[in-house]
């Protein structure tokens, strides 16, 4: 039976407030946090809650025919946990169906791939451990950001663990071949890849609503009857798009929810097909061949290649400092320059300084927060000027003065979170009986579990609320997996919130911390 | 389709002077080369000597070669007609009335017509109004003489000429709309002039706005119907290229504004941004160029905020020494609170010179390689000399495209649209 597999990618980035020149070196916020919370709510409602409920009965009715795979990048799960907790607990509902496998790629959807192998590692380690920690399994499915993919990629992703590969299937590569087959990676033959077959991924993508288009309206049934006509030999057919397509890029006026409704049960009434997840179709497949790619391509535009996201001076400029700060950022032990190292990797901010869309604009302009590229550019390094400044002065690689510490050394590197890295800045206090949520930054990581040990879900979840991010950002790592669970629960469930329990919740905390220092 | 237009304009040959000439000629040249034959009517009173009184910026000033093939083929289409009047373009009455004066005291040398010009008031003198009426009577005793299918007036003080035209020989009108009096006087609007333009208006079958920011003051401030204001950007002609042939003698980075000193090209504000990053960076300066009736205050305020010695003014520029400064400019800043079009940036990015502007300009509109500022905001407008300042990838994005972009605005474009123009209203016309 031939294989219909769709793979949604879920990312949503840190766009940068506007950041200007002359607070350089004293203000270190660099995000428009107030914009991330709007879109990402938007987007939660138009488009992931409703969608995931749109799954989840979809495989609720047809069970084991029915199964798909996302990839969540690192930003949009730190935005869920921040705006939108009930986005991850439908996720994670998903993810119990056992039918929805979650890939890996890079946490900060990071172009890492292209320039630095240790960097990359270290990304997709966090990536992975974080979707297992969410998700419950381990993925050995990768995706890299944006579908980029070459020989050598494949070779890092395959040293990283992992035995499948998306990437898109682009002409220019595949020449006469079909992407309706299983592929192997040109170097290492171990690791399968899987193309995106783009036509019909972008009938649904991009198409579907476009009035302009001879096919328009896109009927299930239609759809379905391009699907069967297809190729006897075909194999799979991979059907790769960004999970904003349905409500966000395509309205739910657009009949996209109606459309998705309907068509599993026409595509299965054709006995040919079922639906099946990439580490599926890579073990039930044999490779027809090796796929060769010398030179890096990704899903977008006509061309396929990188000039999204660089190639121009000043993406160039802009990408090529800030990983010159790599060697520096793997001394340091700051949770927070490690966050902002990979927030500012997010690719979005690149494909921001692109100057090609000055001839076909719309598409792009769509999501963009600058008006010119130029200005996104300024922007960027303006944040980057204050960043550099912060690593400059915090990141200096000292010798013997590691401390013995829970924490292993940073160069075992990628397993380690920035989190886990975060060290003690100052020696544990003696007792204090004033007790501040800025103690908990303070204290070492140690402290800090014990500390937390004796706290409940639902207390830490009112306490934390109203905190600041930098304290989220402190103390979740340190949880461990059950208790981060039962808190996001906690956080999940959390509808009408009063001032007793927030309070109730600090009291909790303080009590616990003035235990744990004046015994 | 053959067209005969009726044009009241405005030139001095061999020296054309000033934005509204140059404009004026250059659509002109283009209009005859897609086929229209066109008379051309200017008012001329003053002598060779006199062109100062009318300068206001050397950048953009035209020399044309009359040996030239191009120019004797357009002179084949265009009649060239003068009237002995001395109306001049962009002055107020009040400064009108001093210079007629001058004239007659025999005084006109050229620092005293500058002089002049740092004293204009916008205050009110009726003989510029009273020459605006004997020219659209000469006006119209021209138009019985010729035949022709189109009237095209060029700003206010030829619109009653046009009307005249119009009146007497019941051809269509156009007339064209360069700078309004928002744009001159800002808030402080001469009521005559303004009525004067807004007839104009009225009469016209069609109005041509020099860009969308004057097409929605046409429309919002003066109350013509939407459908009879039509947007026809300005072209630039092409010139010779002055760039790397200077040498820089400054080792700091140096930021520019150059234009008249007046509320309306918004020095002040470049003011501010330089002194915000002064603070930041002393490895720059600034220079401002032009003259104009705000430059005793915005002296004191460059004294008061104390950075006069990064912050220097040039007064009036012609054109080699323009050339001169674009070539040791970093940066070229237009901060104009109002700005029908706006020909200076265009000049500096042929110079290589990367250019800051307000959103409140008319070339802004058709320029997508340059960074935009509110004209208010001076953080942003420092903000984005910083950038131009600190990174050369971005520079160098500017030079690579900037020039290609300003090569496509040629007056070619705006000619065939105002040739369809002209075809609707003759077709109309027709009809009725």
């Amino acid at each position: 039976m031939k294989s219909i597999c769709f793979y949604f990618q879920v990312h949503q980035p840190y766009r940068l407030r506007t950041y200007r020149f002359f607070e350089m070196g004293h203000e270190h916020h660099y995000y428009n946090d107030f914009e991330n919370k709007h879109i990402l709510n938007r987007v939660a409602q138009k488009c992931y809650l409703p969608m995931n409920e749109l799954l989840l009965n979809l495989i609720g009715r047809y069970g084991d025919k029915f199964k798909v795979a996302f990839s969540i990048s690192g930003s949009a799960i730190e935005q869920f946990r921040d705006y939108a907790p009930e986005v991850l607990e439908s996720f994670a509902q998903l993810a119990r169906t056992g039918n929805v496998e979650f890939l890996a790629e890079t946490y900060a959807h990071s172009l890492a791939s292209l320039k630095s192998k240790a960097e990359f590692g270290r990304q997709v380690n966090l990536h992975r451990k974080t979707i297992e920690e969410l998700f419950g399994h381990k993925p050995t499915t990768f995706r890299n950001t944006e579908l980029i993919y070459s020989d050598e990629i494949g070779e890092m992703v395959y040293d990283l663990g992992f035995d499948t590969m998306l990437t898109e299937g682009a002409k220019h590569v595949l020449g006469w071949k079909s992407p309706n087959h299983l592929y192997s990676n040109a170097r290492k033959p171990e690791l399968k890849v899987l193309l995106k077959n783009f036509k019909l991924s972008d009938d649904i993508a991009f198409r579907f609503s476009n009035q302009g288009w001879k096919e328009w309206p896109l009927t299930p049934e239609k759809f379905t009857g391009w699907i069967t006509k297809s190729d006897k030999t075909d194999e799979v057919i991979n059907l790769f798009m960004d999970y904003e397509t349905f409500g966000e890029h395509q309205w739910r006026e657009t009949g996209i929810f109606d459309f998705m409704k309907a068509l599993p049960a026409k595509i299965l009434k054709n006995a040919d097909f079922t639906f099946r997840t990439p580490a599926e179709i890579s073990k039930i497949l044999q490779p027809v061949s090796a796929v060769h790619v010398p030179y890096p391509i990704s899903w977008a535009d006509e061309e396929r290649d990188l000039t999204a996201w660089l190639g121009n001076e000043m993406q160039d400029e802009a990408f090529g400092k800030l990983l010159s700060l790599e060697n520096k950022i793997n001394h340091c032990k700051q949770p927070d320059i490690l966050r902002d190292w990979y927030r500012l990797q997010n690719s979005d901010h690149f494909y921001y300084m692109c100057t090609k869309w000055f001839s076909d604009g719309d598409v792009h302009k769509y999501f963009n927060p600058y008006t010119s590229p130029y200005e996104a550019f300024i922007n960027y390094m303006n944040v980057l000027s204050d960043f550099t400044i912060r690593v400059d002065e915090q990141c200096v690689a000292k010798s013997g003065e590691e401390t013995a510490d829970e924490t292993t050394p940073r160069q075992a590197g990628p397993e380690n979170t920035y989190a886990d890295d975060a060290k003690k800045q100052t020696d544990e206090r003696d007792g204090s009986n004033e007790f501040s949520f800025e103690h908990l930054k303070e204290i070492s990581n140690a402290k800090l579990k014990k500390l937390l040990k004796e706290i409940d879900a639902e207390n830490l979840a009112y306490a934390l609320r109203d905190a600041g991010e930098d304290i989220r950002d402190r103390v979740l790592p340190n949880l461990t997996k059950t208790a981060r669970r039962e808190y996001d629960q906690a956080m999940a469930k959390m509808k009408k919130i009063k001032k007793e329990d927030i309070a109730r919740g600090r009291d909790k905390i303080a009590q616990a911390f003035s235990r744990l220092f004046n015994p | 389709m053959f067209m005969k237009i009726l044009m009241f304009g405005w030139e001095f040959p061999p020296h054309i002077t000033g934005g509204l000439g140059t404009a004026c000629y250059g659509l002109t040249h283009s209009l005859a080369v897609e086929g229209a034959e066109i008379i051309f009517v200017v008012p001329k009173a003053f002598g060779d000597e006199d062109q100062s009184a009318v300068r206001l910026m050397g950048a953009s000033d035209i020399e044309i070669d009359a040996t030239d093939p191009d120019t004797i083929e357009f002179w084949k289409r265009v009649t060239y007609l003068e009237i002995g009047s001395n109306l001049i373009p962009y002055v107020t009455p009040e400064a009108f009335r001093r210079i007629v004066e001058e004239q007659q005291q025999q005084q006109s040398t050229e620092e005293q017509v500058m002089k002049a010009k740092f004293d204009f008031s916008g205050g009110y003198g009726a003989d510029l109004l009273a020459e605006v009426s004997r020219y659209a009577l000469i006006a119209s005793r021209l138009a019985c003489k010729q035949s022709f299918d189109v009237i095209h007036a060029h700003d206010w003080p030829t619109y009653p000429a046009g009307i005249a035209a119009a009146a007497v020989s019941g051809k269509p009108l156009i007339v064209h709309v360069h700078a309004t009096e928002f744009d001159r006087s800002g808030t402080n609007i001469n009521k005559e002039v303004y009525d004067i333009e807004r007839r104009g208006m009225e009469a016209a079958d069609r109005v041509i706005a020099v860009s969308n920011y004057t097409r929605n003051t046409v429309i919002e401030k003066y109350g013509i119907a939407p459908e009879k204001v039509v947007t026809v950007h300005n072209g630039i002609a092409a010139a010779t290229d002055f760039s790397g042939s200077q040498k820089r003698h400054l080792k700091e980075k140096v930021v520019t504004f150059l234009g008249r000193l007046t509320l309306q090209k918004g020095p002040e504000y470049f003011v501010e941004a330089a002194h915000l990053l002064l603070q930041y960076n002393d490895n720059v300066r600034f220079v401002m160029a032009g003259s104009g009736d705000m430059l005793p205050k915005l002296v004191r305020q460059v004294a008061r905020l104390g950075i006069g010695t990064r912050f220097h003014f040039t007064g009036f520029l012609g054109e080699q020494e323009v050339q001169q400064l674009f070539a040791m400019s970093d940066v070229f800043v237009m901060p104009s609170v109002s700005e029908p079009f706006g020909l200076v940036p265009l000049e500096a990015i042929r110079a290589n010179v990367p250019v800051v502007i307000s959103r409140q300009s008319g070339v802004s509109e058709v320029l997508d390689h340059v960074l935009k500022v509110d004209f208010w905001d001076v953080n942003a407008l420092a903000d984005a000399i910083h950038g131009l300042l600190s990174y050369d990838s971005l520079v160098n994005e500017f030079k690579k495209h900037g020039k290609k972009e300003v090569n496509e605005l040629n007056w070619d474009n705006a000619a065939r649209e105002v040739m369809t123009v002209y075809q609707d209203v003759v077709a109309v016309s027709q009809l009725t």
